[in-house]
């Protein structure tokens, strides 16, 4: 008994082990994904930081904003509302309409979450521009967990905007070197993951209905106005585009 | 400042709130254990690319056509990060690159 006792201790220790393993080999996977995003959110934290600071915030509200708003553009219009009169009702819908693209996100992901169990909740907590374009278009190797690599980019992701913002809040008023230009890591970034999307697609239909019709929408309601149109745009068009695509077999 | 403390905690929460509505909502309508619509289905496959051309363009979304530069910087930039990232195909180098280069411009020829 007591010898079968030690063998289980025995496995289960190994089991232990391995899983360790893997959730560290997914870890390691994940990270070189990651590294324009350090540089990038790094800096706009930084940025984001120093204006709160600039706006006489006391560093703690970045660092709160940061960890658990994690929408960067939102953040920026969020500091702009803490300074206005209150009205809570404003806020909220003022966010759903700036943080709208998040839902083409969710139905993006909806199968490549499925299945990884609580990391879930993270996992879509965190589903900001920069983790939804790595996890969507990247191909996990075989032997990585696809679970734990995608936490481990959203996790990353996170705490790299949450370090920025701190740093940003903590020593706004002393980052005295010219970075101006430098938010432009994460254009590249999207570039970057366009192309690769591009190469990997047969038909071209929907990447290039994307960057159009929002570049359409961009000319006619401008930076502030034109996130809405060039989705229910996007959703037209696809729409109508189904049967031809679905014929053509999309492989995304 | 005119907000009370409480009123800014009120205010960062509805921004919370809004933002993970956005985020969670597609996964509240959708549940795994319960067959996605086929069309849903479709937009999941679809939709990436063209979200990724949207995410593009919103990163140019400040940019005037009409004044300063004219986003003159912003699309050598791009283009170069398109350029180097189909020659030599490492994501790194590209988006290093670009970003340099776009830096150089910004700093040194359109300032």
């Amino acid at each position: 008994m007591l010898n079968l006792y030690g063998i289980k201790l025995v496995t289960e220790d190994v089991n232990h082990v391995t899983k360790r393993d893997h959730i560290w080999s997914a870890c390691r996977a994940a990270f070189p994904y990651t590294v324009p995003i350090l540089a990038g959110f790094v800096f706009l934290g930084i940025a984001y930081g120093i204006y709160m600071n600039s706006l006489g915030f006391n560093a703690i509200y970045p660092i709160i904003m940061s960890f658990a708003i994690f929408a960067g553009s939102m953040e920026f219009v969020a500091a702009n509302l803490l300074l206005a009169a209150f009205n809570p009702t404003n806020a909220l819908f003022l966010t759903l309409m700036v943080n709208a693209r998040h839902l083409f996100y969710g139905i993006s992901m909806l199968d490549k979450y499925r299945g990884t169990g609580r990391k879930k909740f993270y996992l879509i907590y965190g589903l900001c521009d920069e983790s939804f374009s790595i996890n969507c278009t990247v191909n996990v190797p075989k032997d990585i967990d696809k679970g734990w690599f995608m936490f481990f980019v959203t996790l990353f992701n996170h705490f790299y905007w949450v370090i920025g913002a701190a740093i940003g809040g903590v020593f706004g008023s002393f980052v005295r070197f010219n970075t101006e230009g430098l938010d432009f890591v994460m254009t590249a970034l999207f570039v970057v993951i366009f192309i690769e999307q591009w190469m990997k697609e047969k038909k071209h239909h929907s990447a290039l209905a994307g960057l159009g019709l929002s570049a359409v929408s961009l000319i006619i309601f401008g930076g502030n106005h034109f996130i809405i149109p060039a989705m229910l745009a996007i959703l037209g068009v696809l729409t109508v585009l189904r049967k031809p695509l679905e014929k053509a077999e999309v492989t995304v | 400042m005119t907000m009370s403390f409480t009123q800014q905690m009120i205010t960062i929460a509805m921004i919370v709130l809004g933002t993970m509505l956005t985020r969670f909502l597609p996964f509240m309508i959708f549940p795994s254990d319960k067959p996605t619509p086929t069309y849903v289905q479709y937009l999941g496959k679809v939709l990436p690319s063209a979200v990724i051309g949207l995410l593009i363009v919103y990163c140019f979304k400040d940019v005037s056509l009409l004044s300063g530069s004219r986003g003159i910087p912003e699309l050598i930039g791009a283009a170069a990060v398109a350029l180097l990232h189909f020659w030599k195909k490492n994501m790194l180098l590209s988006i290093a690159g670009g970003t340099i280069i776009y830096m150089i411009l910004v700093q040194w020829v359109f300032n």
